[in-house]
């Protein structure tokens, strides 16, 4: 079943280190489950995918990069303006995990707020290219913050070691390869290019179970032993960084 | 008139509730055997519309009818099953296995490959193929990558075709603004949306030009003015496209402004609107045309026509 759509105004966009939080008025859109990602509209074609960072009363929160087009003209909403949203769409976390430790890199910090609303005894290990990306960090006190060259996947692996447990994570794609190969159980959220984000496009296919699937349908949280079963190397290519934030 | 998506552009299992909202819907395309398609990226927007390169990824016809149909005939709504492969005769047996099932209201037949070198020519082969197998209604899905379009089409309605479907996208190519290569894995793709409504509608007119068969006008439609156009230039139906992945329910929202556009431009019906754009040569005033149904509201007119 799809989800809502409306149009929802924007309250605030705020500057968080490179990146900006988009505040809209929720309306009666259900923010859905942790993970789970929203279609926003602007004046280009197709629209963009984000994955909620935070539910705060009567709001829905988006952190942005803004790396394209798209996503500067979402970070540059005037207060007021009214966003077209549509959404929850695809699968979240599972936040049954055992021992769930939260994992982000870079603005793949995006869904955890709002996962760690859900699950406050998870621990969380963050990594940044630069001091100024880790300001986002501050979405999330009390989270263990590496700055490259230290790779977020040194606590994690240090974590496992002493506690087990089940990374739920969302960063660029190598991270989210070297937290897989950490954790077969880990839950990653990927990023792909996405035309419509109800499954009628085709354009965000991955590999998953040994075949091609939609990522909008599939994932876009999906757990990293079900790439096993596919070619090696076959997380959705981000050579260069997509308007993506799903 | 009816509201039908294109192909490829809404997956009625995925999402019925959308599926709902349309006249008929209109299958991906489905091939004589299953494929996984093109490699990622495979879709990305430009200024004025949007490129994709899905590259015909589906199950093939045997689980298209033993799994898929079952379920879209639980819709309620008529299904037309678009059919494409490599050859007249893929065509041939796409549309002889559908041809027993009673769920399959219309074939839509993809002929639509930019790659050929005498396009009315592998129309009409395609065509004449799959209505040899077939008494079901059938649509040829043509090309504007072509010189002569309604030459193509005359082809296809003399093999047999039933009606038009106009158009399918335009070849297209973006380049990364980084690393300048090409932002589909493929290089190019096909391109939709805005971009493509022109062209649509120059085929739509040349196509009804030439033939006295319906035409299911495609191509960046997304406001009722649109349809209007089409449907002055010669359209019975209309298909959306692009415009569902911004916004999946616009056909709920076209078929409200369309009845009250019509209501608003002094139509009784689109039999009145009809072919309207055939029927006013350029530089003759609108208000020098009457049309059935009373009074025209002349600068409405000539916006529906030229806007």
């Amino acid at each position: 079943m799809i989800a809502r759509r409306a149009f929802l105004s924007v309250v605030a966009t705020e500057p968080v280190g490179p990146y900006t939080m988009l505040r809209v008025r929720r309306g009666d859109i259900d923010p859905g489950v942790p993970g789970q990602f929203f279609m926003l509209g602007g004046s280009t074609v197709l629209p963009r995918p984000m994955s909620l960072c935070a539910a705060p009363s009567g709001e829905l929160a988006f952190l942005i990069d803004p790396i394209g087009a798209g996503t500067r003209e979402l970070c540059a909403l005037e207060l007021g303006s009214q966003l077209a949203v549509t959404g929850p769409l695809g699968r979240g976390y599972h936040l049954d995990a055992e021992r769930p430790i939260l994992v982000g890199g870079g603005i793949g910090v995006a869904p955890l707020p709002y996962l760690a609303k859900a699950l406050p005894a998870a621990p969380i290990v963050l990594g940044f290219r630069t001091r100024f990306h880790a300001e986002a960090a501050s979405l999330l006190p009390g989270a263990e913050v590496v700055i490259d060259p230290v790779l977020v996947t040194e606590p994690l692996a240090r974590r496992l070691a002493e506690r087990g447990g089940t990374p739920l994570a969302c960063g660029p794609e190598p991270m989210l390869a070297a937290v897989g190969a950490l954790s077969p159980a880990a839950q990653l959220a990927l990023e792909a290019p996405m035309g419509c984000g109800h499954g009628g496009c085709y354009g965000c296919v991955v590999d998953v179970d040994g075949a091609r699937k939609r990522l909008c349908v599939e994932g876009p949280v999906i757990e990293a032993g079900r790439f096993l079963a596919s070619e090696p190397g076959t997380l959705p290519r981000a050579a260069e960084p997509t308007e993506c934030a799903a | 008139m009816r509201l039908l998506n294109a192909s490829g552009c809404l997956d009625a299992l995925a999402t019925p509730e959308l599926a709902a909202t349309l006249d008929a819907f209109v299958t991906k395309t489905v091939t004589p055997v299953p494929r996984a398609g093109n490699d990622p990226i495979r879709i990305t927007d430009v200024d004025s519309g949007m490129l994709n390169s899905i590259g015909l990824q589906n199950l093939g016809i045997e689980v298209f009818v033993t799994e898929s149909l079952p379920r879209l005939a639980a819709l309620n709504i008529p299904i037309w099953v678009s059919v494409g492969g490599f050859s007249a005769d893929d065509h041939a047996r796409l549309c002889a296995r559908l041809d027993a099932e009673p769920d399959v209201a219309t074939i839509e037949l993809n002929v639509s490959c930019p790659n050929v070198h005498a396009p009315a020519e592998s129309a009409w082969e395609i065509v004449a193929a799959a209505r040899g197998q077939t008494t079901k209604p059938l649509y040829a899905k043509l090309s504007p990558n072509v010189p002569d379009i309604a030459a193509v089409a005359t082809a296809a309605v003399g093999a047999g075709a039933d009606g038009l479907t106009l158009v399918n996208t335009v070849r297209g190519m973006a380049l990364d603004p980084r690393s300048l290569t090409p932002t589909l894995a493929t290089g190019s793709g096909g391109l939709s949306g805005p971009a493509l409504r022109p062209i649509a509608l120059s085929a739509v007119f040349a196509c009804a030009s030439t033939t006295d068969v319906p035409i299911v006008a495609v191509g960046g439609i997304s406001q009722s003015a649109h349809v209007l156009e089409f449907v002055a230039a010669g359209a019975s139906d209309v298909a959306l496209g692009t415009v569902l992945f911004a916004e999946p329910y616009a056909a709920e929202r076209l078929r409200a402004e369309v009845g009250a556009e019509l209501e608003q431009r002094g139509f009784a019906s689109f039999d009145n609107v009809r072919g309207l754009a055939h029927r006013i040569p350029s530089g003759i005033q609108a208000d020098e045309v009457a049309v059935d149904g009373g009074e025209m509201d002349h600068r409405a007119v000539g916006s529906a026509i030229s806007s």
